[in-house]
C-alpha cells in the first residue's frame, strides 16, 4: 500500500494512504481526544472532539474525517482547539447524569478520559446545566438497557447496528433537544427487530447501553463457544466458581471478537440447578443417587453381557478427545463398529455426498473466505439463524460489493441481502440446481477448462441434463424462469463463487442427491478448489465436523479410515491391542429399528436428546422401551435421559479441557473455566472407567494431553495438530506434519479421490416421499430461530432466551390462514400421520401458501413426532424438512 | 422480512407501490416519497412507513427518524377540518394562546391531537403572512381572522 509521510506536532510520521488523521495519530501513540471513533466503523465525524489545525486550511479540521495528504503538517493542540473542545464537552455534559460511581462503564467511560484530558469549567457547566426531565430507560431486553440519560449520540449503536450487524435496529429519532437513539416507533427494545446481539452495548463508549447482571470478573479464561459450528472465539469472565461475562476474542480469524446473542448471553445454563451432579439408578420408575463405583459395576457387569448387542451414540457437543475414546471403547471393549452420532440426522448426506465427488466431506474453505467472494450462493441454510456470526461475514462480503443468491423456500433474513432470491418448492432442489446447470451449459457459461482437466463424468452428466428444460424446472420448483437464468449466470461468472448450504440440502430422502447436484454445480462452473470459491456445508453443533473427524460414525475410524479396509484395522488392531469387527456398524436411525426387532439390547448414549431431534419421535420412544439396558451420560435429565437406566453427570464445556473442530475444520483448543457441579466428571474419564473395570487395557489416559497424542499419531489428518500448537489460534486439517500450517481450502491442486479428479453425476428429480394430499393438505418443513438451539436443553434454561422466545409457533401464509380462518395467536393442532402437536398460530409472509413450518426447539411442542422417518437410501438421513400436516384450530379446548 | 401488518387494503398498498416506484425506489428520494405519502394518506402511520421501508428497502427506523425530525411529518391523522392557530408573534401578543386553550376546552383534545370523530384536529403554527388580523385561525382553507376566545362556538357550529 502506498505510503505517505506526514508530521503531526512535529513528529514525523509514515503511514497509508487512504487512512484517517486521527487514524495516523492514535497508531503513532499521539492521542486526540475522541467520542463517536469505533475501529469496526465508518467515520461520522458528529462529536466534534477530534479537531485539529492543518497548515493552509482554515479553522479547526475533523481528523476523523480527513485522509492523510503527503507533507501535511497538523497540530492538535492550540488555545482555540481547546476552548472549542472543552465548550463542546461541556455541552455533552449538561445533558449528561453525573452518577459516575454508580455506573455501569465507570472507569472504563470514554466520557471520563475525553474529560480527563479535555477538562470541563465546573462553573460554566452549573449554568449550562438545564433540567431536563429524566427520559424513562429501556429495559425491556433480558440482557442489557438502554439508558438515554447517559447518552453521547455518537451513533456508535447505531452505526454497529447498520455497518456491523446489518439489522438497523436503531437510528436517531426526534429533532433537537428530543433527539434520541430510538428503535422504529420508538418502542421498547424488546418489540424491535434487534436481534439482542449485544455489539452495541459492547461498542458503547459510555454507561448508555449495558449489561443488566454483569460482574467484573476477576480473570478470564479463553475457550470455544458451545452452540454452533462456527466455532466462535470468546473469552469468558469468572469470579469465584461462576461465569459472570463473555466477550468475543477481537484476535481470533474466525469471529473477529463478534458474537451472537447465545454465545454472549446464553451461558446460565451452566450453573443451572437442574444440572446433573451425581450418578443416577432408576429403580421402580423413579430416580435414585447412587455413587460412581455402584453405577460402574452396574453398567460393566451389563456391557460384558451385551457385547453382541449392543450400540452407542457419540455427541457432536463433546470434545474431539471425549469422542476418540467413546469410539475407542465401542470398537476396542464392545467389538462392534455400532457407533454413530446425530451427524447422521445433519450432514450425513454432506459426507456421503462430497466424498464421492471431492474425496472430503468438509466445508472446503474458511470462513474468513466468504468476504473475499464476489458471489455468494446460500442454498437451503437459514444462514443469519443458524450460524450467525458466519451470517456477519456474508453481510459484509455484500457490503464489499459481493452478490447474494439465496434459494430457500422460506423467505429468511438473509433474504434481506440478496440480489437474487428463489423461493423453490421443498424438495425440489436437485431440478432447481440441475436447471441452473442447464442454463449454464446452453448458454456456454461452464468452465471447460476446469472441466476437461480436473472433472470426470462429465459425459454421464450430459446423459441426464436434457430432463431439466427450463420449463419443466420452473414448473417444478415454482421459481419464474428467468430468475433461474439470472442466478446461473451470476454464480457462473460473477467469480469467485462460494457456495453454502446446510439441513434445507439434506435433510431430504434424496438428501445425497442434492448435496451432488450442489457439487456438480460447483464442479461445472470451477467454483472450487480457489481461495474464496468452494462449497460450504455449515455444520450445525460446536463440534460435530470433529465427532465425524474422530471415527464418531459406523464405517470409518478417526480421520475417515475405513473400517472394511484390511490396512486400517491392522494399524488399529495394533495401536489398540484388540480384534476389530470388519464390519460397518449400523447407523443411528437403523438403531431404533434394530431395538424394537430385539438386535441391540444395551445402547450408551453420550450427550443427545433423540426424543426430541429424531425424526418420527414417537417411534424413539416405543423403541427406548424395549432396550434392556439404557446409558445416558449428559449435563442434564433430558427427555431421553428419563428413558434410562442409568444417568451419568457429565462436565458442560465451560468445565473441560480439549479441543472443538469447527466447521472449517479448524482444531480449537477448550479450557476448563469453571469446577463442575457436584460429582459430574468428563466424558472421556467415565468411558475408560467403564472400559477399566471390564478388564480393557489402553484406557489408562491420564489426562487430555495424552488422548491428543494418541490422535496425533493414529489420524493423518491430524499427525501435525498437537495440543501446545494451537495454544493461541486454531488450525485447519488436514495438518499432515507438526511443521504443517494447516489448509485454508481444499482441493486446490488435485481433489481428495483417489484418481485426483472431482466427479459429476447423472441425476433424476425425486419427490419426497410424503407431500400433501386431501386428507393432509400442507407441507411442513421445519428450520431454527436464532434464539434457541436444537432441543433447548441449554437454551431452555437461559432465562433471558426464553424471555425473547417462550414457546412454538407454527409459522402460516396469511392466504392458507384466511382459508381456515386462523388468527394470529390462536392455538391449532397440527397433525401428521404419525403424531400431533399443538402450537400457537404466527401468520406471516417466511412461508409460501401451501407451506407452513415449525422449528424442533420446544419440548412441550415436538414437531419430531410429525416428521416423516423416510431415509436417504445412501446417507440413511431422515426426511425432516418435508410431511404433510392437517390443521384445526383448537381455541375452544 | 415481510413485516406487514395487514391493516391497509390493497389498493393503499398500491397506491404507496406506484409512489415509490415513480422515484425508482432511490433512497435518496425518500423525503419526497414521504412527502407523496402523507398527501395522500393525510399522514405517515406505521404500516405506511412498513410498507416504504419494504420497497425501498430502508429501514424502518431510519424513515421513523426522518418522520419524526420534520415537524412538517405527522404519525397521527388530521381531523376532517383541521384546525390551525397562529402562535406567531403578533397573535401570541394579541391573545393567540387563550384561543388555542379555548378550542383546546372546546373540543377536549390537546395540541396534535385529533377527535374521536375524526372531525377536528387542532395544531399550532408560526406566522401564516396575516400579522394584520391577528390572532389568526385557519380551519382548512378558510381564514378567520381578529378571533377572540368567546367566537371559538360560533366557529366550530360551522362545522358541525
Amino acid at each position: 500500500m502506498e505510503k505517505v509521510k506526514l508530521y503531526i506536532d512535529g513528529k514525523e510520521i509514515i503511514t497509508s494512504r487512504g487512512s484517517t488523521v486521527l487514524e495516523a495519530a492514535l497508531s503513532n501513540g499521539i492521542y486526540i481526544p475522541n467520542l463517536c471513533h469505533h475501529p469496526d466503523l465508518k467515520p461520522s465525524g458528529n462529536c466534534r472532539m477530534c479537531i485539529v489545525e492543518i497548515e493552509g486550511r482554515k479553522g479547526q479540521v475533523i481528523s476523523c474525517m480527513t485522509e492523510v495528504e503527503e507533507g501535511m503538517v497538523v497540530r492538535t493542540e492550540s488555545q482555540e482547539i481547546s476552548l472549542v473542545r472543552q465548550t463542546t464537552l461541556e455541552l455533552l455534559h449538561a445533558n449528561h447524569t453525573q452518577d459516575c460511581t454508580n455506573c455501569h462503564s465507570n472507569n472504563t467511560c470514554k466520557l471520563q478520559e475525553v474529560t480527563a484530558f479535555v477538562g470541563v469549567d465546573e462553573e460554566r457547566l452549573s449554568r449550562l446545566r438545564r433540567s431536563r426531565p429524566e427520559i424513562p430507560v429501556d429495559d425491556s431486553n433480558p440482557f442489557f438497557t438502554l439508558d438515554h440519560n447517559k447518552c453521547i449520540m455518537c451513533g456508535i449503536c447505531i452505526r454497529t447496528c447498520d455497518e456491523v450487524q446489518g439489522v438497523n435496529a436503531l437510528d436517531y429519532g426526534f429533532r433537537g433537544f428530543s433527539t434520541l437513539v430510538s428503535t422504529y416507533n420508538n418502542q421498547p427494545i424488546k418489540e424491535s427487530v434487534c436481534e439482542s446481539c449485544g455489539e452495541c452495548v459492547v461498542r458503547c463508549p459510555v454507561g448508555a447501553l449495558y449489561v443488566k447482571e454483569s460482574k467484573v470478573p476477576t480473570h478470564e479464561v479463553k475457550t470455544v463457544c458451545a452452540y454452533c459450528g462456527v466455532g466462535c472465539n470468546i473469552y469468558l469472565g469468572i469470579r469465584g466458581n461462576k461465569i459472570v461475562s463473555a466477550r468475543g476474542d477481537r484476535e481470533s480469524i474466525v469471529n473477529k471478537g463478534r458474537l451472537c446473542v447465545k454465545g454472549r448471553y446464553g451461558y446460565s445454563f451452566v450453573d443451572h440447578p437442574d444440572r446433573l451432579r451425581t450418578p443416577l439408578k432408576k429403580t421402580n420408575g423413579s430416580f435414585e443417587e447412587i455413587s460412581w463405583d455402584e453405577a460402574f459395576d452396574i453398567i460393566s457387569e451389563k456391557f460384558l453381557k451385551s457385547k453382541n448387542k449392543f450400540a452407542a451414540l457419540t455427541s457432536a457437543k463433546v470434545t474431539n478427545e471425549d469422542n476418540y475414546v467413546i469410539q475407542k471403547f465401542t470398537r476396542a471393549v464392545m467389538g462392534t463398529n455400532n457407533i454413530d452420532h446425530c451427524a447422521r440426522l445433519c450432514h450425513a448426506p454432506t459426507v456421503s455426498g462430497l466424498v464421492q465427488s471431492f474425496g472430503s466431506g468438509a466445508m472446503t474453505n474458511s470462513i474468513d473466505e466468504f468476504t473475499g467472494a464476489k458471489t455468494i450462493f446460500s442454498i437451503g441454510s437459514n444462514t443469519t439463524a443458524a450460524h450467525p456470526i458466519i451470517g456477519l461475514h456474508i453481510k459484509e462480503a455484500k457490503r464489499r460489493g459481493a452478490k447474494i443468491i439465496v434459494a430457500n423456500p422460506k423467505e429468511i433474513d438473509l433474504c434481506r441481502f440478496a440480489d437474487i432470491y428463489m423461493q423453490h418448492y421443498p424438495g425440489t432442489d436437485v431440478v432447481l440446481l440441475m436447471g441452473m446447470i442447464n442454463v449454464i451449459l446452453e448458454e456456454g457459461l461452464q468452465d471447460s477448462e476446469f472441466i476437461k482437466t480436473r472433472c470426470e463424468g462429465y459425459d454421464e452428466l450430459l446423459s441426464s441434463i436434457a430432463g431439466f428444460d427450463i420449463d419443466s424446472v420452473s414448473e417444478i420448483t415454482g421459481v419464474p424462469a428467468n430468475t433461474i437464468r439470472d442466478a446461473a449466470r451470476l454464480y457462473a461468472v460473477n467469480k469467485p463463487a462460494s457456495l453454502v448450504y446446510a439441513m434445507g440440502i439434506t435433510q431430504h430422502s434424496h438428501g445425497t442427491d442434492n448435496v451432488l447436484a450442489v457439487s456438480n454445480l460447483a464442479l461445472v462452473t470451477g467454483n472450487i478448489g480457489r481461495e474464496s470459491s468452494g462449497v460450504n456445508p455449515l455444520r450445525g453443533q460446536n463440534n460435530v465436523q470433529g465427532a465425524c473427524d474422530m471415527g464418531g460414525l459406523p464405517n470409518v475410524y478417526p480421520g475417515y479410515q475405513p473400517v472394511e479396509s484390511k490396512q486400517a484395522a491392522a494399524k488399529f488392531e495394533k495401536a489398540w491391542s484388540a480384534r476389530l469387527s470388519r464390519e460397518n456398524g449400523l447407523t443411528h436411525t437403523e438403531y431404533f429399528t434394530e431395538i424394537e426387532k430385539g438386535n441391540i439390547k444395551a445402547l450408551y448414549q453420550v450427550g443427545e436428546n433423540p426424543v426430541l431431534s429424531e425424526a418420527d419421535a414417537n417411534h424413539v420412544k416405543k423403541a427406548l422401551d424395549k432396550l434392556d439396558f439404557f446409558v445416558v451420560q449428559d449435563i442434564f435429565l433430558t427427555q431421553t435421559a428419563k428413558y434410562a437406566d442409568i444417568v451419568l453427570p457429565a462436565c458442560s464445556f465451560a468445565e473441560k479441557d480439549g479441543t472443538f473442530t469447527n466447521t472449517e475444520r479448524r482444531v480449537q483448543r477448550v479450557r476448563k473455566a469453571v469446577d463442575p457441579p457436584g460429582e459430574a466428571k468428563d466424558d472421556w474419564w467415565i468411558t475408560c472407567e467403564i472400559a477399566k473395570r471390564m478388564g480393557a487395557a489402553g484406557f489408562d489416559y491420564e489426562n487430555v494431553t495424552d488422548i491428543v497424542e494418541e490422535i496425533n499419531s493414529l489420524t493423518p489428518s491430524y499427525a501435525g495438530i498437537t495440543f501446545d500448537r494451537i495454544r493461541e489460534e486454531g488450525i485447519q486439517w488436514p495438518c499432515t506434519v507438526s511443521d504443517h500450517k494447516g489448509t485454508k481450502f481444499l482441493h486446490a491442486e488435485k481433489f481428495a479421490r483417489s484418481s485426483g479428479k472431482g466427479r459429476l453425476f447423472p441425476l433424476l428429480y425425486k419427490a419426497s416421499v410424503e407431500l400433501p394430499d386431501e386428507e393432509y393438505p400442507l407441507l411442513l418443513t421445519t428450520d431454527r430461530s436464532l434464539y434457541h438451539y436444537h432441543t433447548s436443553t441449554m437454551t431452555g434454561r437461559v432465562s433471558g432466551l426464553k424471555d425473547i422466545e417462550e414457546t412454538e409457533l407454527l409459522r402460516i401464509n396469511p392466504a392458507d390462514a384466511q382459508k381456515m380462518g386462523l388468527k394470529k395467536g390462536d392455538k391449532v393442532s397440527v397433525k401428521s400421520r404419525r403424531g400431533i402437536i399443538k402450537v400457537m398460530a404466527d401468520i406471516d409472509h417466511s412461508c409460501p401458501e401451501g407451506v407452513a413450518s415449525l422449528t424442533f426447539h420446544f419440548p412441550d411442542a415436538p414437531t419430531n413426532e410429525l416428521t416423516i422417518c423416510a431415509l436417504d437410501p445412501v446417507s440413511k438421513i431422515p426426511e425432516t424438512k418435508v410431511c404433510a400436516v392437517r390443521i384445526e384450530t383448537c381455541n375452544s379446548e | 422480512m415481510s413485516s406487514i401488518k395487514i391493516k391497509l387494503k390493497k389498493q393503499d398498498i398500491d397506491k404507496i407501490k406506484e409512489i415509490t416506484a415513480s422515484f425508482n425506489n432511490e433512497e435518496h428520494e425518500l423525503i419526497n416519497v414521504l412527502h407523496k405519502c402523507q398527501q395522500h394518506f393525510g399522514y405517515l402511520p406505521a404500516e405506511v412507513q412498513e410498507v416504504i421501508s419494504d420497497e425501498m428497502d430502508i429501514p424502518t427506523a431510519k424513515i421513523y427518524g426522518i418522520v419524526t425530525f420534520y415537524s412538517f411529518f405527522t404519525m397521527t391523522p388530521k381531523g376532517k377540518n383541521p384546525i390551525s392557530i397562529c402562535m406567531g408573534t403578533a397573535c401570541y401578543v394579541r391573545g393567540g394562546e387563550k384561543v388555542l386553550d379555548e378550542f383546546k376546552k372546546e373540543l377536549g383534545i390537546e395540541a396534535g391531537q385529533t377527535t374521536k370523530d375524526g372531525k377536528f384536529s387542532i395544531s399550532s403554527l408560526r406566522c401564516v403572512g396575516a400579522c394584520g388580523l391577528a390572532p389568526v385561525v385557519l380551519i382548512g382553507e378558510k381564514t378567520y381572522g381578529r378571533v377572540a376566545p368567546d367566537d371559538v362556538k360560533e366557529i366550530l357550529a360551522e362545522y358541525k
